[in-house]
């Protein structure tokens, strides 16, 4: 990093890791802008950031038996998924508190997991996202589920809302609420895969939130507020790595920070837009 | 197997849950051009029947048979959509379903929502937001429309329009209509069967008749039922349309 900073900022544009960097963040943008929407909408924000915690266990796991960290993520964070909405099911408890024992237990695990001698990783780097450890490979792959996620949720776009909007009335006109629950569990668990080297996985409900967040006020139908919150997204993305270049901190805070100060600027572009 | 006039009916249904029969022996028919009533106490098994019939909820015993290629309409009693999603009226009543342009037309004129039809969902009043749900429900042109407690959340004069609304869409389209309602007073002038719950049928039949049985009077008081026949008789002269139902009935 210490490196990078002292380039000028000609040399900063060019210089592969930004732009390798850069690359993965607008793929998360991508799918977060998207993805997010549906976590506002159906107050999933904890859930979210459960799956996210969870992965820790997955990067654990995933080096421990030789298997590399993304299978070991997503097969973590699926089976965090699938345990939680079977849990849900019996209804005793609230969907709050099963996952503030479940998260906990992932993440506790998850860092005992990684203690242990056997794993040596930087920590850090995978709870604050850090631009340095992504290879051309995994640009591949990013954009890979990027296209896998967006095809998804083009093809069910219309039973996803529907559920989101009720789920009596979507049940009764045939869509499977399970089914439906079960598709944003996964579509979660890539959206984490692909975000916790440059985001972190302790941030990456906020990507998932706040541009959502923020094109609530400037819109006026689901669509145009997936598209802009995609949008604002990509731009945090970008400002927020240059940032992190510029005053040496972890990635995943820099960007969050940026997509912030858009979410607080957003009612007063909002104000102006309706004045036109 | 289903009667010629039949469009759906449950034989014998009973759904248990924790060891309590939530619905237990259940027999009903709704026929063409049918207006079957459902009404009852909390927890009576009202809601529980209409997702037997609609088929998202499979009963323990007992069987629902459709007609083949039933179109059914669902209205439920409101919908818990928040302000955080952007979306107008036109593009919820639309969103997953197939239509043609003219029937859309048709509807919005038919509930009166041409003019809030650019409205945000958010922001609609509660007369607005059911009109929004029935237009909603009759895009597919159904045979059947299903409505759980419609009126629910209006005011005394926001039910009296929705009856009449729906009166008159029943009237015109000529479906039929089943719907759980808590407004016996309103419910009693349009509807011809009323089906009386409490996890089992207490009792059913034609309006007039239904306030005359003790079971009727037994669950809902003297009073109600005498008040149910006042409803009746005065309404009758005012609704010419209710009155040839009535007769044809008789």
């Amino acid at each position: 990093m210490i490196i990078i900073k002292t380039l000028s900022l000609e040399k900063k544009i060019t210089d592969p890791f930004i732009i390798r960097g850069i690359l993965a963040g607008i793929a998360v943008a991508l799918i977060s802008g998207l993805v997010g929407c549906f976590v506002v909408w159906r107050r999933m924000s904890y859930y979210g950031e459960s799956i996210a915690h969870s992965s820790l266990l997955g990067v654990g796991l995933g080096i421990l038996m030789g298997i590399g960290i993304n299978p070991g993520v997503i097969f973590t964070c699926l089976l965090f998924g699938i345990l939680f909405l079977w849990l849900q099911q019996s209804k005793v408890l609230s969907s709050d508190t099963l996952l503030g024992v479940l998260s906990h237990l992932a993440l506790s695990v998850g860092v005992i997991v990684i203690s242990m001698n056997r794993v040596k990783i930087d920590i850090h780097s995978f709870l604050f996202g850090d631009i340095l450890t992504v290879t051309q490979n995994d640009l591949w792959g990013m954009y890979l589920a990027v296209l896998v996620v967006v095809i998804i949720i083009c093809l069910n776009w219309s039973s996803l809302l529907l559920v989101t909007i009720d789920e009596d009335l979507a049940k009764a006109e045939g869509v499977n609420p399970l089914f439906i629950n079960l598709l944003l569990t996964s579509i979660l668990t890539i959206v984490v895969a692909v975000s916790i080297q440059i985001i972190g996985l302790l941030l990456i409900t906020s990507m998932l939130i706040i541009p959502a967040a923020a094109s609530r006020r400037l819109v006026n139908s689901p669509e145009t507020m997936a598209v802009v919150a995609t949008v604002i997204g990509i731009l945090s993305v970008i400002i927020g790595i240059f940032l992190s270049v510029e005053i040496d901190a972890p990635s995943g805070p820099s960007i969050v920070v940026v997509s912030a100060v858009l979410f607080f600027l957003s009612p007063v572009l909002a104000m102006l837009l309706n004045k036109k | 197997m289903i009667s010629i006039n039949a469009l759906i009916s449950a034989n014998n249904i009973s759904v248990i849950k924790n060891e309590k029969a939530i619905l237990k022996n259940i027999d009903i028919q709704i026929n063409k051009n049918d207006f079957v009533s459902i009404i009852g106490p909390n927890g009576a098994g009202k809601t529980m029947l209409l997702k037997c019939l609609m088929g998202f909820y499979k009963p323990d015993f007992g069987q629902i048979n459709k007609k083949s290629n039933l179109k059914i309409g669902y209205m439920p009693q409101n919908i818990n959509i928040t302000n955080t999603m952007p979306i107008n009226v036109s593009s919820f009543i639309t969103v997953r379903k197939k239509f043609d342009k003219i029937s859309f037309k048709q509807v919005i004129l038919e509930t009166q929502i041409d003019n809030i039809i650019h409205k945000q969902l958010s922001v609609l009043s509660g007369g607005e937001m059911q009109r929004v749900l029935l237009a909603r429900s009759l895009l597919n042109n159904p045979d059947l429309l299903i409505l759980d407690e419609p009126a629910q959340n209006l005011d005394i004069s926001g039910q009296m329009n929705f009856y009449k609304l729906l009166q008159s869409i029943y009237v015109k389209r000529n479906l039929s209509i089943l719907m759980v309602s808590h407004d016996l007073h309103l419910v009693m002038v349009s509807t011809k069967r009323v089906l009386c719950l409490s996890n089992h049928i207490c009792c059913s039949g034609k309006p007039q008749h239904i306030t005359k049985d003790p079971e009727f009077i037994s669950m809902f008081g003297k009073d109600m039922a005498n008040m149910m026949a006042v409803y009746q008789h005065s309404n009758s002269h005012d609704h010419n349309q209710n009155f040839i139902i009535g007769e044809e009935n008789n």
